[in-house]
């Protein structure tokens, strides 16, 4: 039987698709800003978060209002409190793409320390997670999701890569420092972006399967110690 | 906060079993075109309540009512009004089902007749209109002749409704139309009352708090005759105004 209470899940489903839209554009700007030293494409992208968080506040409240209203259960609460997460998490990636375009901007306006490559690759496997998260979302395809979250250490690993590499600029020549620090804090806003995709990528698997995979979790463990329901 | 458009309208309604007040300057506005519920504890008055604004508390001896009335802006305690139209323009669906001992097709027929409708066509034409409105026709189509009684309980309830709509209301009032059926059976009279506010003014008493979450737009809770809180439901089930509320619809106490 159709209820009402659908057409307003698929509305919140379509407001988190729009808003992940946004999200993903303006990773790929922040970065694209910093490859071509384009001072317009930054500003872009700061500009535009407050659409994001518009969306965050707007979401969250038709989240708010279903939960009250209708007192779903099962498939239909997990994906509404998976919503709640993602969203969530997609506020924090813009303000991360936030953090990229304004130290890209102060990049811009000094030579360019060294070429690019690490950088650009991070960011590559950043924006392919978070499209896979919000694919395996829309698809509620879990298996999609469980790769998302296994592309993570890859991340972190370029991540380690490339402030092992700008320290020893900086230990050379104290100069490069303001650079080198803007270049590092840029590659950690790209290692976060990949962490909140992971993130999006465990809640699609809870709200699919109902399985709670987060923080390396494989057994039921409790703060009380081995769960007694079987699982 | 009033609707804006209200079909039908209490201002300092009081109403009196012999001397003990049941209701306490009650102002709900019943906004057109929405559906209302009235929550409230056992005793609070809703049932009398919404049983003043067809005026079926007349028939009951002993009883007063004080305050204004309003449907479509104009007082239906005056004496000019005359009862037995008004109650047509205001339908009411009773918590246990009651169709009339007669077959399908003439409990819905049986409100146009009475009223003079005799040509067969136009008969059979709001028979099968009403009860596809009420969700029923599909079941019943192919046994108009049986008996009302040989229908379950939800489809009873369904009938009513149909029978109900048959005279063309303005307003339809549900006296807890739900506790006496299933839970399969009270989705789809939920979902019925959804899609019947299109057309029609609704006004529901429920003591189900989750019905009235769901089916609403706009809550009025009352206790001991009095109300405690008016406004959309949205508000009164995410932040109420008013704590006793809170209490209320978070099952501390009722």
């Amino acid at each position: 039987m159709e209820r009402p209470f659908d057409d307003e899940l698929i509305s919140l489903k379509k407001l988190l698709l729009e808003m992940a839209g946004l999200v993903e554009e303006a990773i790929t700007d922040a970065v694209a800003s910093l490859k071509e030293r384009r001072e317009d494409r930054a500003r872009e992208v700061i500009e535009r978060e407050k659409a994001v968080n518009l969306y965050d506040i707007e979401i969250d409240a038709l989240a708010m209002r279903l939960l009250a209203l209708h007192q779903p259960v099962a498939g239909d609460l997990r994906f509404i409190t998976s919503a709640m997460r993602i969203c969530s998490d997609l506020e924090r990636m813009g303000d991360q793409a936030v953090n990229i375009a304004e130290r890209s901007l102060d990049l811009i306006r000094q030579p360019l320390l060294k070429p690019l490559i690490d950088i650009p690759e991070m960011a590559r496997l950043a924006e392919s997670m978070v499209k896979d998260a919000i694919a395996a979302f829309v698809r509620g395809e879990a298996d999609l999701a469980r790769s998302v979250c296994e592309r993570d250490d890859g991340v972190d690993h370029l991540n380690d890569q490339v402030f092992r590499e700008l320290l020893t600029y900086t230990m050379a020549d104290p100069e490069t420092i303001p650079r080198a620090m803007d270049l590092i804090l840029i590659a950690r806003s790209l290692e976060r972006i990949a962490d909140h995709a992971t993130n999006v990528g465990e809640h699609v698997i809870y709200m699919k399967e109902g399985r709670i995979i987060k923080h390396g979790r494989r057994k039921a463990e409790s703060i009380g110690g081995p769960s007694r329901v079987g699982s | 906060m009033t609707a804006a458009n209200p079909k039908m309208e209490t201002r300092g309604l009081n109403f009196y079993y012999e001397s003990k007040p049941a209701l306490k300057a009650i102002d709900i506005a019943c906004a057109a075109n929405r559906v209302t519920a009235i929550i409230g504890p056992s005793g609070c008055g809703k049932s009398t309540f919404i049983r003043t604004l067809n005026r079926m508390n007349d028939v009951v001896p002993g009883t007063r009512v004080e305050g204004t009335i309003l449907l479509d802006g104009k007082n239906i305690r005056d004496p000019g009004v005359d009862v037995v139209d008004f109650r047509r323009r205001i339908g009411m669906v009773f918590q246990k089902p009651n169709p009339f001992p007669k077959s399908i097709f003439d409990n819905v027929a049986y409100g146009l007749r009475i009223n003079g409708h005799q040509s067969k066509a136009r008969v059979e034409e709001v028979v099968e209109r009403t009860l596809r409105e009420a969700a029923l026709w599909d079941e019943v189509k192919d046994r108009l002749d049986d008996n009302a009684f040989t229908l379950s309980g939800g489809q009873q309830q369904r009938l009513c409704i149909a029978r109900a709509l048959a005279v063309e209301p303005e307003v339809i009032l549900f006296d807890e139309p739900c506790s006496a059926i299933d839970p399969i059976a009270t989705a789809k009279i939920e979902d019925l009352i959804h899609k019947l506010k299109q057309r029609y003014t609704v006004v529901i008493v429920t003591h189900n708090m989750q019905q009235a979450a769901r089916v609403s737009d706009f809550t009025a809770f009352l206790m001991l005759g009095e109300l405690v809180e008016f406004g959309p439901t949205e508000k009164i089930f995410t932040t109420p105004a008013s704590k006793t509320t809170e209490d209320y619809i978070t099952g501390r106490f009722g």
